[in-house]
């Protein structure tokens, strides 16, 4: 698949189109919320709409899921989480949906995505996020998806992130 | 962290309210008041326990374009091309990591033709291929960890 197949493939994940109204409410609230008693009246005020509006922009925005979930995002290193090792898999193409769900469903796997190939450099097609506390802990979690996976498991391979060259995060611009 | 520490991160990964008084609702549940929550989570803010409180936005939903990218880059020239790659404003995230392919990075641009732009200027800065690895499905995004 070259690059171009590749984007148009992705294309299912097309944006959701936001108004002006949302783009205002997600950029005041990417950041977080206000931490006082009334939050969305807080942020209603700022913006100059009614509580009313931010409430119903922002439960339409988690129906759709624009929003994933509104709470706490922990830092998994302040938790103990250190070791972080990305799980690359080489599994069947046509099983890779009901794979892709089984090792998604498990708790210690933070995100899972069908990724291309690039052979032969690169077999890996299911790429599962993994998080432990140390190595032994992160080694024992992808043993426990081999086992799930079984013979569709062709190769694996699990890269640990050695350092941060760059976090400036994800940003809607203003 | 104590107990309540515990819970409420266990606890508030998602599914906080939208109402007149959430805090006061998400507190209940707790069994404390809503100003104890409000204090525990500007604590746990604070020390750097969470990074954030509040919505978690879909990246790709909002518009614009995001893909992960990764190089092969030989030890003795990988400080000149970090550099070269942290250079480029859409680069969101950049990780050096244990393989061959030693370099992940999160490319984030308004327009979704600007990633293939992109990805040739690094190619031809840094003098080797970027290959680049969008997702092409999700099968589940969430972070549960509990404490």
């Amino acid at each position: 698949m070259n690059a171009h197949a590749i984007l148009a493939h992705a294309g299912f994940e097309a944006a959701t189109v936001l108004d002006a109204a949302d783009r205002r409410i997600v950029l005041a609230t990417q950041a977080g919320l206000p931490r006082v008693s009334r939050p969305y009246h807080a942020i209603a005020e700022q913006l100059g709409v009614s509580a009313d509006e931010v409430m119903a922009r922002l439960r339409r925005m988690l129906e759709t899921g624009v929003i994933r979930r509104i709470g706490a995002v922990p830092n998994h290193y302040a938790l103990g989480y250190r070791a972080n090792g990305m799980s690359v898999w080489d599994v069947p193409e046509e099983r890779i949906r009901d794979l892709g769900c089984k090792i998604g469903a498990l708790d210690f796997v933070s995100h899972s995505y069908h990724r291309p190939r690039y052979l032969p450099e690169w077999p890996y097609n299911l790429f599962a996020m993994v998080h432990g506390r140390d190595r032994a802990e992160v080694e024992a979690k992808v043993t426990q998806i081999a086992v799930l996976l079984g013979d569709a498991d062709r190769g694996h391979a699990v890269l640990y992130s050695t350092r941060i060259l760059k976090k400036t995060g994800l940003r809607l611009g203003s | 962290m104590d107990a309540v520490d515990r819970a409420i991160v266990n606890q508030l990964q998602g599914g906080f309210p939208i109402c007149e008084r959430p805090y006061a609702e998400a507190a209940t549940k707790l069994g404390l008041t809503e100003d104890e929550l409000l204090q525990r989570l500007d604590s746990l803010l604070e020390n750097g326990t969470l990074t954030r409180f509040g919505p978690m936005y879909h990246a790709e939903r909002l518009g614009g374009a995001l893909t992960l990218a990764a190089m092969k880059i030989p030890a003795a020239d990988f400080e000149r091309v970090s550099g070269i790659v942290n250079g480029f404003p859409e680069v969101a995230h950049n990780y050096a990591r244990e393989h061959a392919f030693n370099m992940w990075f999160v490319l984030a641009t308004e327009a979704p033709e600007r990633i293939e732009q992109v990805i040739g200027e690094i190619e031809k800065a840094a003098g080797y291929r970027v290959y680049n690895m969008p997702k092409l499905e999700e099968f589940y995004v969430g972070l549960r960890f509990t404490v």
